[in-house]
């Protein structure tokens, strides 16, 4: 049986803070630190999931603390994240923003990808039917995130080629990049930053949302 | 199981449509899962899990009836929803699945080690899911109560909390990403929200369940293991401090919850 690493990680506090057998608490910030040493001795690789998957970048260390707190990240906290993975959001190479949505639709239907059980040939998908409502036709979708149905419409793109629709065709991608430019601690998938889904595909999702002839715009 | 078909055939002609076949669909599923509680697979492991305990068995042939999960040797009503508990002889706050395993070592002689790395679904980890399953059940009706009142508890609950919390993976998935709302779906799965009481036979009092899926019985080990699958995280090792602290976490919060354990999943 593993040894306790919570017995040997409590001993020393108890012992300088003098605590009696009742139950007592510690410094935030030591349970923290208890909890980085969990994480290092419990989590094992897998496949291509491996153990460095779990070192904490700014944005998400930050978020995570406000979430355990209870409260709001710091608003300036938040505005230093948002410029921060703005800087990362690459615009497409080509300068074009839309790909064809028949093939948008598949990427979103697709929960695949990245977990132990995919390997390094395994095509991602962006997962996007897990939470938001995208097409009439599918009713299989889930509500952690907004409702996308009718998204170019609702937001006047009736060329997304044209100047008047230039602010939001560019902001769709940005936010499908990196959400969290936009909203510091957003729980969408960093898509394009992290390496979910490449230029191409993410093409193809802007078409599913924008494209005037998508059944999200119908 | 030829009524299973019939319902599961409904619920694909329900394929297309609108919100009114959304909520046809849900009610559907929902109506399945009644009709699979009269003829629950999980009293199969159940069954064994009972021949199991009573069993001479291992290096030193001794059945694991003297196992004390908390309420003292060989008590097995009400033990599961007073677990994950503190251990004086083990010094280690342990779940249901990761005490099972200190028994079969220090009363039957297995080597833990061994069992822990076993893969689910094999060898003595299938009959350690199969002995959950049993000693679970033994707690039916039951409302969860863990006893929560040693410092270790206290850490354990804290650090499960920084856990739920954690952000990682490609992703950026945290428990909370799915289990922190009330109300919320993944596709048309209802998301039980964790970080309080979700309700009677809800989240943390749902398991060990059957999965009509796959036909296999989960412990909630595996159920976390799946979920940080899906995550995108690498694995938790089985009965790791993450995985118990998780579980302190769950079980506090869900005080008063009434386990249904074994229960029944799609």
């Amino acid at each position: 049986m593993q040894k306790s690493t919570i017995a040997t990680l409590l001993a020393a506090p108890v012992l300088v803070l003098g605590l009696s057998a009742c139950v007592s608490s510690l410094p935030s910030a030591e349970y923290d630190r208890i909890t980085a040493e969990v994480v290092k001795a419990s989590f094992q690789d897998k496949g291509i999931a491996k153990v460095d998957r779990l070192v904490q970048d700014d944005a998400n260390r930050e978020c995570a603390a406000a979430d355990v707190a209870g409260k709001p990240i710091d608003e300036k906290v938040a505005k230093a994240i948002e410029e921060a993975e703005m800087k990362t959001v690459k615009w497409p190479s080509d300068g074009k923003f839309l790909g064809d949505w028949k093939e948008g639709e598949k990427i979103a239907q697709s929960g695949r990808g990245l977990t132990w059980t995919d390997n390094e040939k395994t095509v991602n998908g962006g997962n996007c039917y897990n939470c938001h409502q995208i097409t009439k036709e599918e009713i299989s979708f889930g509500t952690l995130g907004p409702s996308l149905y009718n998204y170019g419409k609702l937001r006047g793109v009736s060329d997304p080629n044209s100047p008047a629709s230039k602010a939001i065709v560019e902001y769709t991608w940005g936010k499908m990049w990196n959400s969290r430019a936009y909203n510091a601690c957003s729980q969408m998938p960093r898509a394009g930053h992290k390496g979910i889904l490449n230029e191409q595909q993410l093409k193809h999702v802007m078409a599913l949302l924008l494209d005037p002839n998508s059944p999200v715009n119908k | 199981m030829k009524r299973h078909v019939l319902a599961l055939a409904a619920l694909a002609a329900l394929g297309q449509g609108t919100a009114w076949a959304q909520d046809a669909a849900a009610e559907g599923i929902a109506k399945y899962r009644e009709m699979l509680q009269d003829g629950n697979p999980a009293e199969l492991f159940e069954m064994k899990g009972e021949e199991l305990w009573k069993q001479k068995r291992g290096p030193k042939n001794v059945s694991l009836e003297q196992c004390d999960l908390g309420k003292g040797p060989g008590v097995l009503k009400g033990a599961f929803v007073e677990l994950p508990r503190f251990f004086k002889d083990t010094g280690r706050v342990q779940d249901m699945e990761s005490r099972l395993v200190t028994c079969m070592e220090t009363l039957q002689g297995f080597n833990a080690a061994e069992i822990m790395k076993t893969p689910f679904g094999k060898g003595e980890m299938a009959n350690l899911t199969a002995l959950a399953t049993y000693v679970a059940t033994q707690s039916k009706g039951m409302r969860f109560a863990l006893p929560y009142n040693t410092t270790e508890e206290k850490t354990m609950y804290e650090v499960g909390k920084r856990l739920f919390y954690m952000r990682g993976g490609t992703h950026d998935f945290s428990c909370a990403s799915c289990h922190g709302q009330e109300g919320k779906r993944i596709r048309l799965q209802d998301l039980p929200d964790l970080t309080k009481n979700p309700g009677d036979g809800i989240g943390f009092a749902a398991w060990p369940a059957y999965r009509v899926s796959n036909s296999q019985m989960w412990g909630m080990q595996l159920r976390l293991n799946d979920c940080y699958r899906q995550q995108r995280f690498p694995e938790p090792k089985f009965g790791s401090d993450v995985t118990i602290a998780l579980a302190v976490y769950m079980g506090v919060n869900a005080k008063g919850a009434e386990s249904i354990v074994p229960s029944i999943k799609r």
